[in-house]
């Protein structure tokens, strides 16, 4: 069903061959949520709140999914990883991390440090979704606030009083991605340029030498 | 950490501290932050580092394994019911009588109906906890955050909510009206629910003090965003809200 409207509402797609290979691909393996992924970062569709509470609804979906896998550890996490690539504006969540820091460095550098970042985050908090067994994540709004998209949820989970959690989404990368996220008001790309700029110290600012480390934290 | 300051103390010197610590310190907005005493928050920060180390992250592991789920969630219960008067007295202070009411009446719930708050019954009859302090009536009168500072034993704090620490430990109601029997039980109950609060989120604790590169920094960011998050109660101006793509690095 949601197929369906996905096709229907980006006939634009059909037109490039390459596009279609892809999308044949992502019908075969089932991924019915990558096709819409790829319908939504066609060219000139402007983020909307119905179309950013959409794809939390479906991450969230995702993320649950994988979660109640009989998976090992080690695969979650890189199924994190696909996710965090397919959902988010991972080139540019790894580029704030680094801050300033990274306004000097050479392409390679950062092209390296964006894919150690990728398995990083998954690592990270991949590893704490387990916190999120028998939990769930209800959509309870949608605005635009400055550039972004603000999608609030609220967190239900056993043992805890329920607890926001709010994602950012941008069609600023030309499609539409995660570009943060907030628990009760911490915000993660504030939390990995604090730990990234103190682990990017330590390796006296060497984002060569960080984004070799990264790929072991 | 609670039982050195059970007896009120003097007014002169909560308003002396109350000048020192908020002063002028005007704090830009979105993730920005004052903190002038670094150096010496540091040391304080490597002080509970270590007693969380030797002291209270064992203990609680102690706490959490040996003791049995019920009690430990009976001691939990009991020193919340603790502070529900103070909640009140800051609802009121702040004008908010809806949450004066509501937290009166949680008190009242799960004195007389939870066997003197060992119980919860409240949560079921809809009057969770919604939990204030004198930093958020401080907020509230429109006092600034003032510096960042870390508290001995007391961890994260700013200029504003350290005066709210000792304004609301000198102004707990309970410390008038308990015998110092129970005056002593309920410190140690106090006691307990910190050691008990150390377990629960103990994998959210040990990330920030013993996984993060940086632990000073990450306890400073979590706190204050997270403060300023319950101070804001889902209101942020505008001008005030975080935009990524605002960030100067990124300015072309």
């Amino acid at each position: 069903m949601i197929l369906s409207k996905m096709k229907t509402s980006c006939s634009n797609f059909s037109n490039e061959s390459d596009a279609q290979d892809v999308s044949r691909r992502a019908l075969l393996a089932g991924g019915a949520a990558s096709l819409g992924w790829l319908c939504l970062s066609g060219p000139a569709i402007a983020l909307t709140e119905q179309q950013a509470r959409k794809m939390v609804e479906t991450l969230v979906d995702e993320v649950n999914a994988i979660i109640v896998s009989k998976d090992s550890e080690a695969s979650k996490i890189r199924r994190f990883e696909q996710l965090f690539i397919k959902y988010a504006d991972t080139d540019f969540m790894a580029r704030y991390a680094l801050g300033a820091d990274g306004r000097s460095a050479s392409a390679a550098d950062i092209k390296a440090f964006t894919k150690a970042f990728q398995g990083y985050v998954a690592r990270k908090y991949g590893g704490r979704f387990r916190e999120f067994i028998g939990g769930r994540l209800e959509v309870m709004s949608a605005a635009k606030r400055k550039s972004i998209i603000e999608v609030k949820t609220k967190a239900f989970l056993q043992g805890t009083a329920p607890f926001e959690v709010t994602f950012q989404l941008s069609d600023r990368s030309g499609s539409d991605r995660f570009v943060n996220m907030f628990i009760e008001g911490v915000n993660l790309l504030l939390t990995e340029r604090t730990e990234i700029g103190a682990l990017l110290d330590r390796r006296g600012g060497s984002i060569r030498k960080l984004a070799e480390d990264l790929k072991t934290l | 950490m609670f039982v050195l300051f059970t007896k009120p103390l003097r007014h002169s010197v909560t308003a002396a501290i109350l000048v020192l610590l908020t002063g002028c310190a005007a704090v830009p907005e979105g993730a920005e932050f004052s903190d002038p005493y670094e150096q010496a928050n540091r040391k304080v920060h490597s002080f509970n580092t270590g007693v969380d180390r030797v002291l209270l992250r064992p203990s609680s592991q102690a706490y959490g394994t040996v003791i049995p789920e019920p009690v430990k969630q009976g001691v939990t219960n009991f020193a919340s019911n603790l502070n529900q008067p103070g909640y009140v007295v800051n609802d009121v202070l702040q004008g908010n009588v809806e949450d004066a009411s509501h937290n009166f009446f949680r008190f009242l719930v799960n004195t007389v109906f939870g066997f003197g708050g060992l119980l919860n019954p409240a949560d079921s009859f809809g009057l969770e906890e919604r939990s204030s302090d004198f930093g958020e009536t401080l907020h509230v009168w429109g006092a600034e955050e003032g510096n960042y500072l870390e508290l001995p034993l007391l961890g994260p704090s700013t200029g504003r909510d350290a005066v709210g620490t000792v304004v609301d430990i000198a102004m707990n109601p309970l410390n008038f009206v308990l015998p110092s029997e129970q005056a002593t039980a309920a410190a140690i109950a106090t006691g307990a629910s910190v050691v008990g609060d150390r377990y629960q989120y103990s994998d959210f604790i040990d990330s920030i003090l013993y996984e993060s590169a940086d632990s000073y920094a990450q306890a400073r960011l979590q706190y204050l965003q997270n403060r300023r998050f319950t101070l804001a109660d889902g209101s942020v101006e505008e001008e005030d809200y975080f935009d990524p793509f605002e960030d100067e690095d990124f300015l072309q």
